[in-house]
């Protein structure tokens, strides 16, 4: 008012965000708390801090949600598909930054066309493909649908990590009599790491999160991913919140702890391409 | 001939022999043919087998009566017209899907130019913002609706709190309306599985955003605020067309992911109470799973995909028709 726009007061700014911060942490706030409740304190304070805190519920929760066994599947899951996806799309990526395949040109379009193709489009006919080959319900059938959905994303973020490179580095390589395989291994590796972990840590959440396709392909409690378990969970304990609310928090506190490690990473990975709705 | 390395390198031919052998010209097509489709190959199987063949297959279940097992009796295009003519379920999930997108074009996207506008000048604990509003991005879907499911609960849940507190302290049942059973109510369902999928998606929008608003350039700022601009018509004269192409094609990719949303609509209510919450998505997967019309389903699954590639068509003739985008 007076002047003031010389240097715009930013306090504002800062009110309104910080409410923003409470809308979006603070149903998580409350279920973390809530994880530490007992049932019994739940119901009298169930949107509040934990006034007699409790660790009961967690064990409890791991036994009834049997997360002994779907962490591990989720896990296999994890490390499967990552594994996998970086070496298949690691060699695409590669092939397309170095080695000029002929036709390269209409494989890259392949993938933009694939990547836009929704689940629905062809999910009916896979679910009838993967029931007569004996891929529903095994794990290596899910992880080979994930490796499949994130296939486009990886090889276009590798490949973009890979032309980077001079090519002044690979040819003294070869120059020293390198072959392609130690070229790779020994130069383009050590180089392009930061891509392949951006990968890995996309398509790792990715898998870890999933619900819908482990939904509709897995139909066995043994082999259920954790997502999957949980969501199953809590249509039976739906009303025993400290119970879900410790499960929840078992659940996502690895998530968060690697998310708020490396948030630079995952949040350009994210926003690159492995974007879901 | 001997002068290029790549053929020195690539086969034993002794130097100074002028003519190409028969070796020697196959070892250097599968070298610069072969070997590098060999990297493709098993990414491109994969990705073939799973997506491509059964997308092909789509087209002609979805002119079969189909069961999932045994044999499919071709039946023309009797599923799309039982689809748009005859199936009043189906109209009512693509309507759902329309205002589902309708809701998602806006709300979201109105949150995510304020919060990023407002963050962009924000110099001390930008960096805590950005991650703390992108943190239920990260989150696996099963668990943000559980937390919502059980803040909207009509029993314990913050409205019914709220209509407690009216009771008890204020001695009036106005706030009533609060404690009511939003997911449970065939008028409020969708709206409310609408709040929590945003509650999770809009921050992942404002990053997207602010990333966007960071290349503009400092000194179209400096030259509006010379002209006597306020931060109003900075917001709509430089930061809306400096971060367009952003903001269209996220518009684009929202408007499709609205016809293909199934998530949150499952975990929460299953397309229920009495179908109040029904989308595509969900309708399709009832007709696989429940009443095994997989032929249908594939004409369902064909459709979603056809408003896909409609808003896909929409951006590319704006495109085309010189719009920055």
């Amino acid at each position: 008012m007076f002047g003031s726009r010389r240097a715009d007061s930013l306090v504002p700014n800062y009110v309104i965000l910080l409410l923003l911060v409470v809308f979006t942490i603070g149903p998580l706030v409350v279920l973390v708390s809530n994880a530490f409740k007992s049932p019994q304190e739940l119901i009298a304070n169930p949107l509040g801090l934990p006034m007699r805190p409790t660790l009961a519920n967690f064990p409890e929760a791991w036994r009834v949600g049997e997360f002994a066994t779907t962490i591990g599947n989720s896990v296999f899951l994890v490390v499967t598909t990552v594994f996998v996806e970086l070496v298949l799309t690691g060699l695409a990526a590669y092939s397309l930054a170095r080695l000029n395949p002929p036709g390269q040109n209409g494989f890259m379009g392949y993938m933009l066309v694939g990547s836009t193709l929704p689940i629905w489009l062809f999910l009916v006919p896979l679910f009838y493909m993967w029931s007569k080959m004996g891929l529903t319900n095994t794990l290596y059938g899910l992880a080979i649908l994930y490796v499949a959905f994130n296939a486009p994303f990886a090889t276009f973020l590798l490949r973009a990590f890979m032309v980077q490179i001079p090519r002044d580095f690979e040819d003294a390589a070869r120059v020293d009599g390198a072959n392609e395989v130690s070229v790779f291994t020994r130069v383009i590796l050590p180089l392009t790491w930061p891509g392949f972990l951006t990968v890995g840590l996309v398509v790792g959440l990715g898998v870890w999160n999933e619900f819908q396709t482990a939904l509709i392909f897995t139909s066995n409690p043994k082999l259920f991913p954790v997502a999957l378990s949980y969501y199953k969970f809590t249509s039976r304990f739906g009303r025993d919140w400290s119970l879900t609310s410790a499960a929840a928090f078992m659940m996502i506190a690895p998530v968060l702890i690697l998310f708020l490690a490396m948030q630079r990473r995952f949040i350009a990975g994210l926003s690159q391409g492995g974007i879901k709705g | 001939m001997a002068l290029n390395p790549e053929m020195a390198s690539a086969a034993p031919v002794p130097p100074r022999t002028y003519v190409r052998s028969a070796a020697a010209t196959r070892a250097r097509f599968l070298r610069q043919k072969v070997v590098p489709w060999l990297f493709i190959a098993p990414i491109l199987l994969v990705h073939f087998i799973v997506v491509i063949v059964p997308s092909v297959q789509s087209f002609y279940y979805s002119m079969t009566d189909w069961s999932g097992i045994g044999a499919a009796e071709w039946v023309g295009f009797e599923n799309f017209q039982q689809m748009i003519f005859d199936d009043s379920s189906y109209r009512s999930a693509l309507f759902n899907n329309v205002k589902w997108l309708l809701v998602f074009l806006t709300v979201p996207f109105a949150m995510a130019l304020v919060a990023a506008q407002l963050l962009a000048p924000v110099r001390k604990g930008a960096m805590w913002f950005r991650t703390l509003l992108f943190i239920p991005y990260v989150l696996p879907s099963v668990i943000n609706a559980n937390i919502w499911r059980n803040l909207m609960s009509p029993r314990l849940g913050l409205g019914a709190q709220v209509a407690q507190w009216g009771e008890n302290t204020l001695g009036t049942d106005q706030l009533a309306v609060f404690g009511t059973a939003f997911l449970g109510k065939t008028e409020t369902a969708l709206m409310s599985i609408a709040f929590v999928d945003n509650w999770h998606f809009w921050g992942f929008l404002m990053v997207l955003f602010l990333t966007a608003m960071q290349g503009i350039s400092q000194d179209l700022y400096d030259a509006a605020k010379i002209d006597g601009a306020n931060r109003l018509n900075e917001f709509i004269h430089v930061t809306i067309p400096g971060i367009l192409p952003t903001l269209a094609f996220m518009m684009m990719l929202v408007a499709i992911w609205s016809f293909l949303v199934f998530d949150y609509v499952w975990i929460l209510t299953q397309g229920g109470p009495a179908n109040s919450s029904e989308v595509l998505g969900s309708y399709l997967y009832k007709q696989v799973f429940n009443r095994f019309e997989a032929g249908y389903a594939s004409a369902i699954g064909l459709s979603m995909s056809m408003f896909a590639g409609i808003i896909i068509g929409i951006f590319a003739l704006l495109r085309r028709r010189g719009w920055e985008i």
